[in-house]
């Protein structure tokens, strides 16, 4: 098929849809709000359900009431709005509810700008609510990756009963690039024997639900979550690696900053200066030992990560090179993106250079 | 090609269609001609890649600029004042760029009293290439919501079907020709095909729209390290 020049958040939105989602709860906020108007054009085509709700808390609510029911349901909102949904993805995870999150994220924090920025790479990774818990964490860098990722982003949620969050900034939702639609076939999935679609009289009540009050049962449970959290550590690490033959250099970076990267390694190649860039696609699980390898590297001189933070993402950084290399950090926040030249530059001060 | 002769020229099309790098483009060659030229951003529904981002450039260019902000970077829909008066100063060519969705382009009907007296043409661009303008049926519909919202009559059509950087040939000329039969169906002009400036001497003859070359202002972050050295154009002095 031939290709079309798509906006990221509409390529969300229709991704998704291509991935069976038939349930979208939201409520708009720039830059994202190109999803909810999407979806609520497209949806109904398909006999689903599109609702805007009174607030993004009513949203991820309803979210895991439609979950709960069985449904495939996503939400979507920019940073703020995500902070607000916080409660409610504790309680999915604590519930095993699958969904799919998607935050374009701008700048913080409070309401902050509207302009693109990675400033809730911690509240991902880390958790913005209450308790034990993870999300698996996709970072797509193009849109093409956008609706690559959003079907395998539905069927990790469903597979391990989690949510999932897809971490777009504000460059990636609201710039167009070429997008090649491809069929991706149905994953094989297990039924949701758990959901709650009544019984008929033919079955016990299953029952959803985030509270346990004896500690030893919600030990247990926090237990069992914990292997479930193992398994997809050891099943689901996601990363891209480029240039790194000879490498000087090694940017680390996801979404907008991993091409800004890219753009500086060009520079620097300009100057003969080799520089690979290593490129997280899932945020967590985090590629730990991928990343400590490509650092150990011999050519590799200095570990240089990019981010539209004050430096967050670099904390993992720091984790997987565990001291073989010097970690550094390039970034800017509040909506401003470094330029390819600042990127470049801050290599080279690096090297000592 | 034929430089606009009319004294407002109003661009619009629906989202990734390239009205801004069309309008700032349209602006620097007519400026360039010797017009006294101003560039009125009236896109109050997209956020980002406005022609704010390209001001010093189009300063420089001679082109005034209005934009919709409240100043520096920030996107925040207010109309400056000044905007009245590229519709009194008497010898003062303009180019406004619309926001790119019948909600957007509303905000043209309070300009209506103006713009009614003043001799203007309102122009539809057309990309081919993404899927709200994949079919002649879905081009005319978001056309007569356009005129509907703006409560303006376009009064030309212009073929900007373009891929991104990954553009070729067969999607101007299936472009041009897609935006021509349009054209017909409306009973409008097909005022110009607009493609990179690269495209310029093997397409020029063969485009039933009259070739208007551009040169790529409204670029990615990254795509600056092909340019500039890898600044950002409005760090430089």
């Amino acid at each position: 098929m031939a290709k079309e020049l798509w906006k990221g958040n509409e390529a969300v939105a229709e991704a998704a849809i291509r991935a069976g989602c038939r349930c979208y709860f939201g409520y708009p906020i720039t830059p994202q709000s190109e999803i909810p108007e999407y979806m609520a054009l497209h949806m109904a085509d398909t006999g689903g359900v599109f609702l805007q709700s009174e607030s993004e808390i009513a949203a991820i609510n309803m979210v895991y009431g439609a979950s709960g029911a069985g449904a495939r349901v996503m939400t979507s909102s920019s940073s703020p709005g995500i902070s607000l949904k916080q409660e409610g993805i504790s309680y999915m995870c604590g519930a095993e509810l699958p969904a799919v999150i998607v935050n374009v994220m701008r700048g913080g924090p409070g309401l902050g700008t509207i302009q693109p920025a990675q400033g809730d790479y911690f509240q991902a990774t880390r958790g913005g609510g209450n308790g034990d818990y993870r999300l698996i964490v996709l970072a797509p860098a193009t849109i093409q990756e956008v609706v690559d990722l959003m079907q395998e982003a539905f069927d990790l949620a469903d597979q391990y009963r989690i949510p999932v969050m897809m971490l777009l900034d504000g460059m990636i939702g609201q710039m167009m690039e070429p997008v090649e639609w491809t069929h991706t076939p149905a994953s094989d999935l297990p039924g949701k024997t758990w959901a709650t679609t009544g019984t008929e009289g033919k079955r016990p009540p299953n029952i959803i639900n985030s509270l346990f009050i004896d500690p030893d049962a919600c030990n247990r449970h926090n237990q069992h979550l914990e292997e479930k959290y193992k398994k997809i550590i050891e099943n689901e690490i996601k990363y891209s690696i480029n240039d790194l033959v000879d490498a000087e250099i090694l940017f680390v970076a996801y979404g907008t900053p991993s091409r800004l990267a890219r753009a500086a390694a060009r520079l620097l190649g300009e100057e003969g200066i080799k520089a690979g860039v290593f490129r997280p696609i899932s945020v967590w699980p985090y590629p730990y030992d991928a990343l400590r390898e490509a650092a150990s590297q011999d050519s590799v001189q200095a570990v240089v990560t990019v981010e539209m933070s004050t430096g967050q993402m670099v904390d993992d950084v720091r984790i997987g090179v565990n001291g073989v290399k010097p970690v550094s950090f390039i970034g800017q926040a509040g909506g401003v993106i470094p330029s390819p030249r600042e990127v470049a530059d801050a290599a080279k001060k690096a090297l000592g250079r | 090609m034929k430089l606009p002769d009319r004294k407002i020229t109003i661009i619009s099309g629906h989202y990734g269609t390239g009205k801004t790098e069309f309008a700032v483009n349209l602006a620097i060659a007519m400026a360039r001609d010797g017009c006294k030229v101003a560039l009125v951003d009236l896109d109050i529904v997209n956020p980002y890649f406005r022609s704010i981002e390209r001001k010093d450039e189009l300063e420089r260019a001679g082109v005034t600029v209005y934009v919709t902000s409240l100043g520096g970077k920030a996107d925040i829909p207010s109309l400056p004042p000044g905007i009245m008066s590229v519709f009194i100063d008497p010898d003062r060519q303009t180019v406004i760029d619309l926001g790119g969705d019948p909600g957007g382009a509303r905000v043209l009907g309070y300009y209506k009293p103006q713009i009614d007296q003043t001799p203007h043409d309102f122009w539809f661009l057309v990309n081919r290439n993404r899927p709200e303008n994949a079919t002649e049926e879905k081009v005319i519909a978001y056309l007569r919501q356009t005129e509907t919202a703006s409560r303006q009559k376009v009064t030309g059509i212009i073929n900007s079907s373009h891929l991104g950087r990954e553009t070729t040939v067969e999607d101007i000329l299936g472009g041009d020709a897609f935006a021509a039969e349009i054209a017909g169906i409306l009973g409008l002009p097909l005022i110009y095909t607009v493609a990179e400036r690269k495209f310029e001497d093997e397409l020029r003859s063969q485009v039933k729209g009259s070739f208007f070359p551009i040169d790529l202002y409204m670029i990615k972050p990254w795509e600056l390290s092909e340019t500039k050295g890898g600044h950002f154009a409005w760090l430089e002095t």
